[in-house]
């Protein structure tokens, strides 16, 4: 369990967080998402204690990083690769990491085992490939067999193969009762992943909801609609209050009403359908919409 | 989606109520002994002591001989270690890069995250590194020195460890490689960047005494035996400077800019975001 209270990090005039409040509950993944600058990494950093909060409480299990004695036990960390000496053998690397929380050697096999580097364990990390580091970076996260995982973009450099294995992993540890605390940018990744979304954009909260429910929540999701009198239903729905647009091939776009309405509607009126299909919203339209005033950088409108 | 339907099954580790400091010094030792920048840098130590001390007793001893200089005022120690006024170079580069690199490369995140005890890390990192320069120091300093003795022994100009204040100054020779190895160190810490704690080692050693050189003469002769290397190789002197000041105070004196450095470095360590 992580408890984050109005965190807020200034950095000169620029509030990188401003006043997050949320839990993060173990047991299931809870994605991390918001735009590019919306302060996902400054967050997880502050999490472990690399930053300092300007104002503002994270305690991990009731405790605040700094207190927490030999911490890779409680909490494992992925943040950006590159978290290690470029000269030093994955081995040597995890090694050093294990020693200093008095956990045995032993365990640096185990954990390169877990995420198929033992070949290459004698090897240097700067040599290692984006996807070999990010392998290399959750091997150290799971050292001490931690209740709290914090993994910043973890799929990035991964091929499908490594990205279905990072899935597959982060849910059987969330299914084993651990907290998994998880930022990506690929929303049909976190679609796939994350059973709870928190939303930032600008700094701030935008939603702290189940993925399904950020889902329901889009405009976007839609009916299909397909009959020989278009433009006489159309009229009828929008009469009705739905909105209505028409697709290029000629089928109806409807929101705001529901199949069952649309069927009575069209029935009572002895108008034939040739399709009725609810179009779900995927997670990244549902995304861009809730995120929409909070993108710092945004190319201009394609005409 | 659920996450699960079987109970959850993880049982975490007791918590620990201590960093244990001897975890400290066994993960910072593993941090030293498997970078290759160590080896370079002590190999490099190694041989400029050995080597150069070598070829400096072999010329002094050539004089002493045949064009008969005087043995008046010759340092038959100082002749002995003149190699390591090239290796207190390579010691405080693997002091500055002991730290600079974790900044440079990321590590210092990892480290960071497993060790959130900030002070008590950098206590540790500083101690394998210093006991590690010493150790190597001291064996050095005696090498060199029997080395160089067994060379002045025909002319008559080798001395013994017996004799007074020569165990001091090969001892001494140890300690201040030490102390410039603790300089670097603290300014690794302090700037985090390699290049410019790298910058600001080799202006303390010795653009300092370049700079005081511009000072009116008196206040140059004065505050000239407190720059760190005349000060601190007064300690592996035996024929000491007229002026100088005495091999303890000398040593004292460049044990302070790395106190400085490293305390500096350990007030900051916990304001500074990593």
């Amino acid at each position: 369990m992580i408890e984050i209270r109005d965190l807020t990090k200034v950095y000169g005039s620029q509030k990188a967080v401003n006043g997050l409040s949320f839990d993060i509950a173990p047991g299931r993944v809870t994605g991390f998402l918001g735009p590019n600058g919306a302060g996902k990494s400054t967050t997880m950093r502050m999490i472990v204690g690399l930053d300092r909060p300007t104002g503002g409480t994270i305690r991990i299990n009731g405790r605040r990083y700094g207190e927490i004695m030999r911490p890779l036990h409680e909490v494992g960390a992925v943040l950006e690769t590159g978290s290690v000496h470029s000269g030093r053998s994955a081995f040597n690397h995890l090694l050093c990491l294990a020693q200093s929380n008095g956990i045995p050697r032993r365990r640096v096999d185990e954990v390169l085992g877990t995420v198929g580097l033992e070949t290459a364990a004698k090897r240097r990390a700067g040599k290692f490939s984006l996807g070999m580091g990010q392998r290399l970076g959750l091997a150290a996260a799971l050292l001490g067999d931690p209740p709290v995982l914090l993994c910043d973009e973890p799929v990035n450099g991964l091929d499908p193969e490594g990205i279905l294995w990072i899935r597959t992993l982060l849910r059987s540890l969330a299914a084993e009762g651990r907290t998994v605390f998880v930022s990506s940018h690929l929303m049909s990744e976190m679609a796939l992943t994350a059973d709870h979304l928190i939303v930032v954009g600008k700094g701030r909260l935008i939603a702290d909801a189940s993925t399904a429910e950020v889902i329901a929540g889009s405009s976007l999701n839609s009916v299909l609609v397909r009959s020989p009198q278009v433009t006489h239903l159309a009229g009828l729905l929008t009469a009705q209050g739905a909105s209505v647009t028409e697709e290029a091939d000629g089928a109806l776009r409807v929101t705001g009403a529901e199949p069952a309405e649309i069927g009575d509607i069209a029935a009572s009126a002895a108008i034939a359908l040739h399709e009725l299909s609810p179009q779900q919203a995927s997670l990244e339209e549902a995304f861009m919409e809730l995120t929409h005033d909070s993108v710092d950088y945004r190319p201009e409108q394609v005409a | 989606m659920t996450a699960t339907t079987s109970a959850p099954s993880y049982v975490p580790t007791p918590r620990a109520t201590t960093i244990g400091f001897s975890n400290l010094l066994r993960s910072e030792w593993t941090k030293l002994r498997s970078v290759r920048s160590t080896y370079w840098t002590a190999a490099v130590a190694v041989l400029a002591s050995l080597v150069i001390g070598l070829l400096v007793t072999a010329q002094d001893e050539h004089n002493l001989i045949h064009h008969r200089d005087s043995l008046d005022g010759f340092d038959p120690v100082m002749s002995a270690l003149t190699g390591f006024f090239l290796a207190q170079v390579a010691v405080g580069a693997l002091g500055v890069l002991t730290i600079s690199s974790e900044y440079g490369t990321g590590m210092i995140r990892a480290t960071l995250g497993a060790v959130p005890q900030r002070r008590t890390l950098l206590a540790a990192k500083g101690l394998v590194f210093l006991v590690s320069v010493f150790v190597v120091a001291e064996v050095l300093s005696f090498s060199a020195f029997w080395i160089g003795q067994s060379i002045l022994h025909p002319s008559g100009a080798g001395v013994s460890l017996g004799d007074p204040g020569i165990a001091r100054a090969v001892f001494g020779g140890g300690l201040y490689l030490t102390a410039v190895g603790m300089l670097g160190f603290g300014l690794g810490a302090l700037i985090r960047h390699t290049a410019g704690a790298l910058s600001a080692f080799f202006g303390i050693m010795f653009a300092s005494t370049a700079l005081v050189d511009l000072l009116p003469t008196t206040w140059r002769n004065h505050v000239i035996n407190y720059m760190p290397i005349n000060a601190g190789s007064q300690i592996l002197s035996t024929q000491p400077d007229h002026g100088a000041l005495s091999p303890w105070h000398g040593f004292v004196v460049l044990c302070c800019y790395g106190v400085v450095a490293v305390v500096g470095a350990t007030f900051l360590i916990t304001r500074r975001d990593a």
